[in-house]
């Protein structure tokens, strides 16, 4: 029976009129989300493959192998002192430390080059400081601590791995022009030719790069640059991160939603804490210089304070993600814990606290990640400071992961950061894929169903 | 039949404010002892607020407000001294949807008896469970399967294992709130049944929007229409002669 002027048949017809125009509106709204995943997946897959072909080469760095004779002649060197009877501490060390001196005073660049001309003997006509560019500088150390912890091997040979200088890496594996006149080459002809001629014999070969995992931050000897320093900071403050920021952040939640008082107070806090999410890392920077390290004098450049900058920063990440979790958890359960005369302390801890855990545990670990990979408000407290020594303490100066990708970006011989950039960025990308997996696995895990 | 038992529970003069809104305007009842007393009345008529009043549940309601003197067994459950978990132990109640917690049917029942410290052992608490199950009629159903979760139950099912939850707490008065509204017509007469029983022991208060249910189960019915206490007596005088107009418009199906 129609309702109203139309007939049947004059609805249907208009109904039919209309679904055309909704259809094409619906159709388009698809393609225009369908395309927009597209082109997100697309960019991402354009990420992550320019970062892999660019970082993963440095994973592998030319490196020597070679037979280093610890020739007496050249490490002239006392027998190490031993504390005799009657000696004060005071005293043998100092005689320790002459002798320690007298090690350093050692050329030991003569035994590197030694040993390179031993292996490829027409190196002896080169010029010496020609041979001595072919490895990098740091390796000298090698030797010595070698020598300085047991004398005993001076007069033997030993074969040890040594890093090819960077710029030998840089022309060895083609990451530089190599039809370029002399004058713009970093190495001269002498040793362009000895590089090539040891990387055929196989002296010199593409290995897997210890030194890139390894080694603290070098400027000296570029090729033995690594990421132990910036690795070990990163995760200092990841720790300080998770056991300050997580714990208050999650109490702080539980309070906020589940025992305080609804008034203007509690809005006033509310509308805080959104803000505070929103406000741009850098001014955390700015606020942790000058509360932690001028008012607390805590020194700079440590990871202590750069984890109590992060906490801070992810601090309200984790109150909003805490009570939209407690939210989330019905109602009902709340009754029927108050219901048989559960405490509301009963009630949190027993009931809700259960059933939010897994929206907590994903909230706080984005909340880690995204400090993690925070460089701006670092720079601000000194940590973009260069460091060579890998921090045993969060007291000690470090350098962090995010921060260590921005200087290798800047550092001059291009040729050879570009590729340690993208795998110090590949190393920072694996650290939040594996703690987000930890998320997920953490969520599956404690997801109940009620 | 109710008229020479004691009274257990008892509302003076009670208002309920939302705000500035009054909910309840002056609601005067008794609970008497083993008695089933119904709360009936169309939509918004503040029945269940009245009812969430007696166990303060509204006290977790923000913006709520109560006026006037409820006693249990004498005492004003209002009156500061009157701790709202002690209250709930002795009033417990019964929800419009079962909210088993997502544990086991074990845990579900000796949670109340455990967080009061009713069980001085295991075998005490055993023993309480099963009661607590038998009485909801519950226990031949579930005592193969303790250990499962109590969510993995029938709507009916669940229900039961709510009442039981509550029994479990030894309460004196239980609030039951549309507790079959959710379930389907067997569920619901195997909980009307239960009803009946569970009154030889414990003061039920239930709030129903079905009048059949009402007069099935209960000894006298309350009538609340506008936030108010129409009228309140044996339930076969409400249903056959009812002395106040709107309480027959509602029970001949007039509005409602």
């Amino acid at each position: 029976m129609p309702i109203g002027r139309l007939s049947s048949a004059e609805v249907e017809a208009r109904v039919v009129r209309s679904l055309k125009k909704r259809h094409i509106k619906e159709k388009a709204f698809r393609a225009v989300g369908l395309s927009g995943v597209v082109t997100g997946l697309v960019l991402v897959l354009i990420l992550f493959t320019s970062i892999l072909s660019r970082g993963l080469p440095a994973f592998w760095q030319a490196t020597f192998e070679l037979d280093v004779y610890f020739n007496p002649e050249i490490i002239r060197i006392d027998p190490r002192p031993t504390q005799t009877s009657g000696e004060s501490s005071g005293d043998f060390r100092e005689r320790e430390l002459a002798w320690l001196t007298q090690v350093n005073m050692v050329n030991w660049n003569r035994l590197l080059e030694d040993s390179v001309i031993a292996a490829a003997p027409e190196a002896a006509a080169m010029a010496r400081r020609d041979v001595r560019r072919l490895i990098t500088s740091g390796e000298r150390f090698q030797l010595r601590e070698m020598v300085a912890e047991n004398p005993s091997i001076i007069g033997e040979t030993r074969r040890l791995r040594l890093l090819a200088d960077a710029n030998v890496d840089v022309w060895l594996r083609g990451n530089i022009d190599r039809s370029l006149p002399d004058a713009q080459q970093q190495l001269s002809r002498a040793t362009r030719d000895l590089a090539d001629k040891l990387f055929e014999e196989g002296i010199i070969k593409i290995r897997f790069s210890q030194a890139l995992f390894m080694n603290p931050d070098s400027r000296s000897s570029l090729a033995s640059a690594g990421l132990a320093g910036a690795f070990v900071g990163s995760l200092f403050m990841m720790l300080i991160v998770m056991f300050l920021a997580v714990p208050v952040g999650v109490a702080s939640a539980i309070y906020l939603e589940e025992f305080a008082p609804k008034n203007k107070l509690t809005d006033l806090i509310e509308v805080n804490i959104n803000n505070l999410a929103a406000v741009p890392s850098i001014v955390f920077g700015l606020l942790g210089a000058a509360i932690f390290i001028n008012t607390f004098n805590l020194p700079m450049s440590t990871p202590i304070v750069g984890g109590l900058v992060l906490s801070l920063m992810t601090l309200p990440t984790v109150i909003i993600a805490t009570r939209s979790a407690l939210k989330a958890v019905p109602p009902s359960i709340r009754q029927a814990a108050l219901g048989v005369g559960a405490s509301r302390v009963q009630t949190v801890f027993g009931h809700v606290l259960p059933l939010a855990i897994p929206g907590i545990l994903t909230g706080a670990i984005l909340g880690v990640a995204q400090a993690l990979g925070e460089t701006a408000p670092l720079l601000l407290i000194g940590m973009n400071a260069f460091v060579t020594n890998i921090a045993s303490t969060p007291f000690e100066q470090s350098a962090a992961l995010p921060v260590q990708i921005y200087l290798w970006q800047g550092n001059e011989l291009r040729n050879f950061f570009e590729a340690r950039t993208s795998a110090a960025i590949i190393v920072l990308l694996a650290l939040m894929i594996s703690l987000n997996a930890f998320a997920i696995w953490l969520r599956k895990k404690f997801e109940r169903r009620w | 039949m109710s008229t020479n038992k004691t009274v257990r529970m008892s509302a003076n003069d009670v208002r309920v404010f939302y705000g500035d809104k009054e909910a309840i305007k002056g609601v005067s009842v008794d609970i008497m002892e083993n008695e089933v007393i119904a709360f009936i009345g169309p939509s918004g008529c503040g029945k269940s607020t009245f009812l969430r009043c007696l166990n303060r549940m509204n006290d977790t309601i923000e913006g709520c407000r109560v006026e006037g003197e409820i006693t249990l067994d004498g005492n004003n459950i209002y009156d500061s001294r009157m701790d709202p978990v002690l209250l709930r132990a002795r009033v417990g109640m019964v929800f419009q949807r079962p909210n088993p917690f997502p544990k086991s049917i074990y845990e579900n029942v000796a949670y109340g008896p455990r967080i009061h410290g009713l069980a001085s052992s295991k075998r005490d608490l055993d023993e309480i469970v099963e009661v607590s199950l038998s009485k909801a009629g519950l226990w031949d159903e579930v005592k193969d399967r303790l250990m499962e979760p109590g969510t993995g139950l029938s709507g009916g099912q669940q229900q039961r294992l709510c009442i039981a939850r509550t029994i479990a707490v030894s309460p004196e008065v239980i609030l039951m709130d549309e507790p079959c509204s959710a379930l389907d017509p067997i569920a619901t007469a195997t909980v009307e049944e239960l009803i009946e029983e569970l009154s030889s022991q414990f003061s039920i208060a239930i709030v129903t929007h079905s009048m059949q249910q009402a007069a099935r189960v209960s000894n006298r019915t309350a009538y609340f229409h506008l936030g108010k206490l129409i009228e309140v007596g044996d339930t076969d005088e409400v249903f056959t002669k009812p002395k106040n107009e709107l309480t027959e418009a509602y029970i001949t199906g007039r509005f409602g």
